[in-house]
């Protein structure tokens, strides 16, 4: 018997990245920037955010679909990860124009000056001018970035040690994570949250000091970073559900306490696998707000999260690109049938707009892949690959011909 | 032979009903143990108790030279501390190999993060090679869980019970649904495991009870009727009553 190496036992993972490059390539010789422009920059900005979406659609199917625990509220942390770089954004951004205009001035401005005026232009909408203390570190990048990881690190971590250490699973978790959801969006969408209310974070598609750069540019970096992390992000997720630790988890999938009378402790690895993906959901969300320009707090509303679950069942809960193909689809397709892309039905009697009808088509889609398909999309990969389901029954397997047996009377070896 | 575990005064009831009643139970070790009685008689709370499944309302769970209280600690604690149980429906990961499956049960460090950085060693391959071997399954290795038989389900459970090297292993009708082969070879190896370890079998077959050859307790409505050998407790008046008159 050959020695199976981590590569060599997932082959999804060669299979993967390689489609990625691929498909990175074809963008980027098809781009505004680097290309010959057959692909604008706003659908380059599309293809970006929807690698990110397939990032935390790899995350979620961790979650759910190797662990078991339905999480409705990973997109809370993918928009705390927004908004934690958001506030970078704006606050450099700002901190540039501010400091251009106040140049003209006949006194040079002290820094409490300018540091006031950033705070007059941010939180002017929401009738404030002082800076709430959560943007202490707003000014630092490298700080913005530690909390991209940290809050939704923290919060899952505190959210799931509270949850799992009480035992709490199944529909009440998702019930409870759904909440946790709807507490944080409920929170932002007040004025003095500290984070401009309803208005969210704005212009985040406009880095600070890259004025000069065409948003062409920065989209296919953009697109470009998003696609390493979606590859370092698989390889992650494929490691970490590979070997003992997938079948640990998968265990507690399948047979909670099973696991824990073998002498694991379940709520370490359900805290574990909650953490490190509320983690990546959070670096996956600070990728995709920037090329989407704008965050509000209607981004972490319980809906977004129940959009990744049904992305995810789509794509076929399990198996990472299946997560990953699920989300890319019918995100996709979400845009292009509210976009208007798709031609409206007239029936005579009534018009089918898609803009309407989207929901209705994806709420059946659901409800029939999740009837007819449970595999989703990446079962298709079984035809191809003719992986078998478990049979009923593979020949003669008996306990009379299968299990060792000893004669009456005889020694044992 | 020290006492491995001592159960005294311990008592549980589910809504009124007391599954077990000041109940007091002792094994040492090694020794092997058979434990029968009627339905309902607490044989399976007794064992949900001592894994720290169930918490009772009164009494005290002692176990090894520590004498540490069993109460105070979660499953995966007594789990880790070496008690070992087998169900009496078999209960493996089905969607899992028999490889994946012994493999997760081999004695070795249980954090997240000693599993995540978890190497496969020749160590824990030749381990895996001789409980498949000790329970024939050596060319089921690779195969998934879910495929294999009733019986052999029973021999993966108990490849798995022994896998974990506990010092004490509650086995929970080890014999059902197996041929009458496969119980004498279940017979030898709990007498070859209370060799060395405390082993207590919950059992409804009297041939496979003979043939264990050991000490038996009898419980009934949730304390111990009687205690001794099969003949002595076979014997008692109140036993056949209750149990084997019926």
């Amino acid at each position: 018997m050959t020695r199976q190496t981590f590569l060599t036992q997932n082959r999804s993972i060669f299979w993967f990245l390689l489609a990625l490059a691929v498909f990175v390539l074809i963008v980027t010789v098809l781009s505004e920037a680097t290309g010959n422009g057959m692909i604008s920059t706003s659908f380059v900005k599309t293809l970006g955010k929807t690698l990110c979406l397939m990032l935390v659609a790899i995350a979620m199917d961790v979650v759910w679909g190797y662990t078991g625990i339905l999480s409705l509220g990973h997109m809370a942390f993918f928009g705390l990860g927004g908004y934690m770089i958001g506030m970078w954004l704006m606050y450099a951004r700002t901190e540039i124009i501010v400091a251009e205009s106040l140049r003209a001035a006949a006194i040079p401005p002290t820094p409490e000056e300018i540091h006031d005026a950033i705070g007059t232009q941010i939180f002017g909408v929401v009738g404030s001018s002082d800076f709430p203390l959560i943007w202490a570190f707003a000014s630092s990048f490298w700080a913005q970035l530690a909390l991209v990881v940290l809050v939704p690190g923290v919060l899952a971590l505190v959210f799931g040690w509270l949850a799992f250490r009480s035992r709490v699973t199944g529909v009440y978790l998702s019930i409870l994570t759904q909440a946790m959801t709807l507490a944080l969006s409920l929170y932002l969408f007040q004025n003095d949250s500290g984070l401009r209310g309803n208005n969210g974070l704005s212009g985040l598609q406009n880095l600070p000091g890259l004025d000069a750069v065409p948003q062409s540019q920065v989209s296919i970096a953009f697109f470009w970073a998003s696609a390493v992390a979606l590859g370092l992000g698989y390889v992650l997720f494929a490691w970490v559900v590979s070997g003992k630790m997938g079948s640990v988890i998968r265990g507690i999938r399948d047979n909670e306490s099973r696991v824990r009378f073998l002498g694991y402790h379940v709520e370490s690895y359900k805290l574990f696998v909650f953490t490190l993906t509320g983690i990546v959901a959070g670096i996956a969300g600070a990728l995709y707000y920037p090329q989407a320009g704008i965050i509000n707090p209607n981004e972490i509303a319980p809906i977004a999260s129940i959009y990744l679950a049904v992305w995810v069942a789509i794509g076929g809960r399990g198996r990472l690109y299946g997560a990953a193909l699920g989300a890319a689809f019918v995100s996709l397709l979400s845009s292009w049938f509210t976009g208007g892309g798709v031609p409206s039905i007239p029936l005579g009697f009534y018009t089918i707009q898609w803009t309407d009808w989207w929901l209705v088509l994806l709420g059946v889609s659901f409800v029939a892949v999740t009837l007819l398909a449970p595999k989703g999309i990446g079962g298709l990969f079984d035809l191809i690959t003719a992986r078998h389901a478990v049979p009923e029954r593979v020949g003669d397997f008996g306990p009379d011909k299968g299990a060792r047996r000893t004669v009456e009377g005889e020694e044992e070896r | 032979m020290a006492t491995l575990l001592e159960m005294s005064g311990v008592s549980v009831s589910f809504d009124g009903f007391k599954a077990i009643n000041n109940l007091s139970f002792q094994i040492g070790e090694p020794e092997l143990r058979a434990i029968i009685g009627p339905n309902g008689a607490g044989k399976t709370t007794f064992m949900d108790i001592i894994t720290g499944k169930t918490r009772p309302d009164e009494g005290k769970v002692i176990y090894g030279e520590k004498s540490i209280s069993l109460l105070k600690m979660s499953e995966s604690q007594i789990a880790m501390a070496g008690v070992g149980r087998k169900f009496q429906k078999p209960t493996v990961f089905e969607a899992q190999t028999v490889r994946e499956n012994l493999a997760m049960a081999l004695k070795n460090k249980r954090g997240p993060f000693d599993v995540l950085l978890y190497r496969k060693t020749t160590r824990g391959a030749e381990r895996i090679g001789e409980l498949a071997e000790t329970i024939g399954l050596t060319e089921q290795l690779p195969r998934v869980a879910g495929e294999l038989s009733h019986g052999q389900k029973q021999w993966l459970e108990i490849g798995m019970l022994l896998a974990q090297d506990p010092r004490l292993l509650l086995v929970d009708e080890p014999a059902a649904g197996m041929t009458p082969a496969e119980r004498e070879h279940t017979t030898d190896l709990l007498k070859r495991a209370a060799r060395k370890h405390a082993v207590v079998v919950v059992e409804h077959d009297m041939e496979f009870i003979r043939r264990l050859d050991c000490r038996v307790t009898v419980l009934c409505e949730g304390s111990v009727l009687a205690e001794g050998s099969l003949d002595h407790v076979t014997s008692d008046p109140q036993v056949i009553e209750v149990y084997l008159g019926r």
